[in-house]
């Protein structure tokens, strides 16, 4: 199990000066980003807070299911899957980060691309670059079993580094016990 | 006057959101409490970013200037 969670915050061991203590330091909110679509907007999205929330010195975990799992597989994987449907399903909608599609005006690629070409002139940093930054940083990229199952995919389908595969039990734990989550 | 020794500097000038603040938070990392880190950027949004990082982390902001269109930062390692 690699969900492990630190406890809830406690004052910090500080001598106490009954008058006059400063309030305990409040110990930040854990952040829990639930990864569910696989659109480029939103996975860029996500990239971009999971990388934010590491820089802010964040413990920080996202959890990818549904949809966003497609975002996670190995770029080079043409077909995934164990059965024909699963089979079928990767080819109608191509696997891998570098292939995501806009959930509106995709126009077969022509908006990614035009996208694309505003990020290149802006320096603004790309979906891969931010998951390369953030998984350096130490964010926890858990995958849904569920998911994996219903889409055939192996551990060895997805992309290098992330966590052993967890259900929704182990997410709902991690709010309960209070980390700030978000659901993308 | 004595001037601050800097220890690290990062270039991100033409770098978006949230690339400053990523820069910032690695490089810091290679720092000893107390050292000094200058950044210089271009996003406008980074003034308020790098308030937040500063308020989040405890490593306080030692400077924050503008230069034309360059915005610099002095952090020190808490």
């Amino acid at each position: 199990m690699t969900l492990t969670v630190e406890p809830p915050a406690e004052a910090p061991a500080v001598a106490s000066q009954p008058a006059e203590a400063a309030a305990p330091e409040e110990r930040p909110h854990d952040i829990l980003l639930i990864a569910y679509s696989g659109e480029l907007e939103k996975v860029w999205a996500l990239m971009v807070l999971a990388s934010s929330a590491a820089a802010m010195g964040a413990t920080c975990r996202v959890f990818v299911t549904f949809w966003a799992l497609q975002a996670f597989v190995k770029d080079e994987r043409r077909i995934t899957g164990k059965n024909w449907m699963q089979k079928l399903l990767a080819l109608m909608q191509r696997p891998g980060l570098s292939h995501r599609k806009l959930s509106k005006m995709n126009f077969l690629g022509m908006g990614p691309w035009m996208i694309d070409s505003l990020r290149r002139q802006n320096h603004v940093a790309s979906p891969k670059e931010l998951l390369e930054v953030a998984q350096a940083m130490g964010v926890e990229f858990i995958p849904c079993q569920m998911t994996m199952d219903m889409y055939g995919l192996t551990r060895d389908d997805l992309i290098d580094g992330m966590a052993e595969p967890v259900g929704a039990a182990s997410v709902i734990a991690l709010m309960q016990q209070g980390s700030a989550p978000l659901f993308i | 006057m004595t001037t601050l020794e800097i220890a690290a500097r990062v270039d991100a000038k033409g770098l978006a959101c949230p690339m400053p603040i990523v820069k910032t938070a690695q490089a810091m990392k290679g720092l000893a409490s107390g050292q000094l880190l200058e950044l210089l950027a271009t996003d406008p949004g980074s003034t308020k970013d790098l308030e937040a990082w500063s308020k989040s982390t405890g490593n306080p902001l030692v400077e924050s200037s503008v230069d034309g269109a360059v915005f610099r930062f002095v952090l020190r390692k808490k």
